[in-house]
C-alpha cells in the first residue's frame, strides 16, 4: 500500500516481486506454450521421445521443412469445419447479448425503482436460479425439447442461454441502476414523461458503462458455454467449444489432436483481445455485486 | 414505481426465467419419477432337424411402439432414487450386514457411483474454495504493493485463467501435464519412472483437477479482493503504524475485518461454482478416476442406446437439494437481515 508512513524493507520488496513473477508464469505460461505449440506438428508438441522437440521443432522440420507450420489451422478451419462452428458461435453470441441486455435492462430498472417487498424476493429467487448447475437444467430441457421437436437448432439454444444468463445480468444491472440517482427519473416523470420514456431518454444514456459490462459478461457466457451447447445442439449446429471437444474424440488419431490445439488458440485469441480492451469493465462488473452492495 | 408499470417492465425477463429455469426444474422433478421402458421380449421357437429350441429375442417393433405411446417411460416412483446408481439403499443395507469392519463398509459404499461422485464433488469444494480465497487474497495484497503504472498489464495476466472456458483451461493444462507434454515428461525424467502419468493414479488425477480448480478460480477472488482493498480507509492503518503494529497485525486487525463481507460473498460464489465441477473432468479425460455429480448427469444424457432421462433427473434433483443445503445458511441470514431492516 502506498502510504507515506509505510516503509517496506528491501527483503519484502524482493519477495513480493518474486511472488508476482511466479504467479504470472503459472497464470500465463500455459497459454503461451499452447500458442507456440499450435505451430508445430503433433510429433513435436506431444513428443513421445523428447519434450525438447517442441522447442527445437525436430519433426516439424522433417515433415514440413520449416520451423513453424500453419497446417493445423488450415486443416481445422477447412476440413474440420471450424469455420462453421465459429459462424454459429457468432450468431449465438450476438443474439444472446442483445436479447439479454434488452430484457435485463428493463427488468433491473424496474427492480431498482420498486419499493415493494416482492422486488426483494425476486432478487432472492434470481440468486437461487443463479446457483442452479446448468447441467441439471439441461436434463429438464432435453425431454420436452425432443417432444416439441425444437431440439438441435440455434434459436432454442439462444433462448435457453438468455434465460440462464438473466439472473446474473439482473443482479449486475440492478447494482448499477441503484447508483443512478432516483431524482433524475423522478424529475422527468414530473415533467410528464411516462416511465418508459424516462427509462429510454433519461436513464439509458447515463447507463452505458453498466450496459457494456453486462454485455461483456453475457458475451463471455454465450461464447464459453459448453454444457448447454454440447447437449442442445446437433452436430451440424455445434459452436466452437463443443467442436473442440469433438476433435478430442475417443481414439485420438494423428492430426485431430492438433486440430484441437489450433482450435483452442483460435477460440481463445478473440476473447483475450476483447478482455484486454475492456479490462476496466470486466473488473467493475465482477466487483459491482460485492463491493457496492 | 406502480405495480402495473413494474409488471410490464419485468414481464419479459420474468417470463424467460420462469419458462427456462423454473419449469425445467419442475420437468426434472417429474422425469425423476419415471424410468425408461424395459425392452419387450418374445419367445421364438426355432425348429431344425435336430429338434426345437426356444430362444428369447428383443421385439424391436413392440418396444418402439410402447416408447412412442408413453415417451416419458414407466412410472417408477422413488425407484430410481433408491436404485444402485443413486442412493443404493439395498446395497448399503447389504454391505452393513455383510462387512466385518467399518472401514470395509465405507470402502464398499464409496465404490457405488453416486457416493463416489458425491465424495469427489465435496472433496473438490473443500480443497478448492479455501485455497482460492487464500491465493486470491495474497495476490491482491501483493499486486496492491507494486507501482501503479505497471498494475494494468499485471492484472490482465492474472485474470487470464478465469476468462477462458473451463474446458479450454483444463485442456491447455492437460496438454502440458500429460506424459507427452512438457511438464509430464520432465517429471517422468526427474522421478526416473517412465510409467508415471496422470492416468495411472487416482490420487494424482484428483490433485491435478484440484490444482486446476485453484488456478481457474483464484483470479475471481483476486479481482474482488483487489477492488475491496482500494476501499480500505487510510487513517486507521496510519494510526496502527504509529502505534508500532507489524504488517501482519495491520492485515489481521484492520484490513481483514474491513473486507469481511466481501470474503463471504466470494466464498459463496466460489462454493456454488465448485459444486457444479464438470468440464475439467472431460478436459483432463479423467472419467476413469474422478466423477462428479454433474458428470454423472452428463453421462446419462449422452448415453448411446437410450437417453436415461429418469436417472439423470434423479441425480439432478439430488444435486439441487445439495445446492439448497449449501445456500440455506446464506438465505436464512439474508431473510433475518431483511426482517430486522423493516
Amino acid at each position: 500500500m502506498d502510504y507515506g508512513l509505510d516503509t517496506k524493507s528491501t527483503r519484502l520488496k524482493t519477495f513480493n516481486t518474486i511472488f508476482i513473477i511466479t504467479w504470472l508464469l503459472i497464470a500465463c505460461f500455459p497459454f503461451i506454450w499452447t500458442f507456440w505449440g499450435s505451430f508445430k506438428v503433433r510429433a513435436d508438441f506431444f513428443s513421445r521421445s523428447d519434450w525438447w522437440y517442441a522447442i527445437s521443432a525436430f519433426n516439424t522440420l522433417i515433415e514440413t521443412g520449416g520451423q513453424f507450420t500453419t497446417n493445423a489451422y488450415t486443416q481445422a478451419w477447412t476440413e474440420g469445419e471450424f469455420w462453421k462452428a465459429s459462424k454459429n458461435t457468432i450468431i449465438v453470441t450476438v443474439f444472446v447479448v442483445s436479447i439479454s441486455l434488452f430484457l435485463g435492462t428493463l427488468g433491473a430498472y424496474a427492480l431498482s425503482r420498486s419499493t415493494e417487498k416482492y422486488a426483494f424476493w425476486i432478487l432472492m429467487a434470481a440468486l437461487i436460479f443463479r446457483a442452479m448447475p446448468h447441467i441439471t437444467l439441461v436434463s429438464g430441457y432435453l425431454f420436452p425439447f425432443f417432444e416439441l421437436q425444437i431440439w438441435g437448432i440455434l434459436p432454442t439454444t439462444i433462448v435457453v442461454l438468455v434465460a440462464i444468463n438473466q439472473p446474473f445480468t439482473l443482479w449486475l444491472l440492478y447494482s448499477f441502476f441503484k447508483t443512478v440517482p432516483k431524482e433524475l427519473d423522478e424529475s422527468a416523470l414530473i415533467d410528464g414523461c411516462s416511465y418508459f420514456q424516462a427509462f429510454r431518454h433519461i436513464i439509458m444514456p447515463v447507463m452505458w458503462p453498466g450496459v457494456i459490462t453486462a454485455g461483456l459478461f453475457s458475451l463471455m457466457l454465450a461464447y464459453n458455454d459448453f454444457t448447454v451447447t454440447a447437449l442442445l445442439l446437433n452436430q451440424e449446429n455445434h459452436t466452437m467449444v463443443p467442436k473442440i471437444q469433438s476433435y478430442l474424440g475417443t481414439n485420438q488419431h494423428e492430426g485431430n489432436l492438433m486440430w484441437a490445439v489450433s482450435a483452442v488458440v483460435s477460440a481463445t485469441a478473440p476473447l483475450f483481445m476483447l478482455v484486454m480492451f475492456f479490462q476496466r469493465q470486466v473488473i467493475s462488473g465482477l466487483t459491482a455485486g460485492a463491493v457496492k452492495g | 414505481m406502480p405495480n402495473k408499470t413494474f409488471f410490464w417492465f419485468f414481464l419479459p425477463t420474468g417470463l424467460a426465467m420462469i419458462l427456462f429455469i423454473g419449469l425445467p426444474i419442475i420437468s426434472t422433478g417429474i422425469q425423476s419419477f419415471y424410468a425408461q421402458h424395459d425392452q419387450v421380449v418374445k419367445e421364438v421357437k426355432k425348429c431344425d432337424p435336430f429338434g426345437c429350441t426356444v430362444s428369447i429375442v428383443v421385439d424391436n417393433e413392440e418396444t418402439s411402439k410402447i416408447r412412442e405411446a408413453k415417451p416419458l417411460g414407466k412410472f417408477n416412483g422413488f425407484g430410481t432414487y433408491t436404485d444402485r446408481n443413486h442412493l443404493a439403499v439395498d446395497e448399503i443395507k447389504k454391505f452393513w450386514n455383510e462387512t466385518e469392519s467399518f472401514s470395509a463398509f465405507v470402502d464398499q459404499v464409496t465404490n457405488l457411483p453416486f457416493y463416489k461422485a458425491l465424495i469427489f464433488t465435496l472433496t473438490y469444494c473443500l480443497f478448492v474454495t479455501p485455497n482460492v480465497l487464500l491465493l486470491g487474497f495474497v495476490i491482491a495484497l501483493s499486486l496492491n504493493a507494486v507501482a501503479r503504472k505497471i498494475r494494468g498489464p499485471l492484472i490482465f495476466g492474472t485474470i487470464l485463467p478465469m476468462i477462458v472456458t473451463p474446458l479450454v483451461g483444463s485442456l491447455v493444462l492437460f496438454w502440458m501435464i500429460d506424459s507427452q507434454g512438457i511438464i509430464g515428461a520432465n517429471i517422468q525424467n526427474l522421478m526416473n519412472d517412465p510409467y508415471l502419468s496422470l492416468k495411472s493414479s487416482k490420487t494424482l488425477t484428483w490433485i491435478t483437477i484440484i490444482i486446476y480448480g485453484i488456478w481457474h478460480h483464484s483470479p475471481f477472488a483476486f479481482v474482488v479482493f483487489y477492488a475491496a482493498l482500494q476501499t480500505v480507509p487510510q487513517e486507521p492503518i496510519e494510526a496502527a503504524i504509529i502505534d508500532g503494529a507489524s504488517r501482519f497485525q495491520r492485515i489481521k486487525h484492520i484490513v481483514l475485518p474491513h473486507i469481511y463481507p466481501v470474503v463471504t460473498f466470494v466464498a459463496l460464489i466460489s462454493l456454488m461454482d465448485n459444486f457444479r465441477v464438470f468440464e475439467p473432468i472431460i478436459g483432463f479425460s479423467a472419467e476413469g478416476s474422478a466423477q462428479s455429480l454433474s458428470w454423472l448427469i452428463y453421462d446419462n444424457l449422452v448415453n448411446e442406446e437410450v437417453i436415461l432421462f429418469g436417472s439423470a433427473a434423479a441425480t439432478s434433483m439430488m444435486t439441487i437439494i445439495g445446492i439448497a443445503i449449501l445456500l440455506a445458511p446464506v438465505l436464512i441470514r439474508t431473510w433475518k437481515e431483511f426482517k430486522t431492516a423493516r
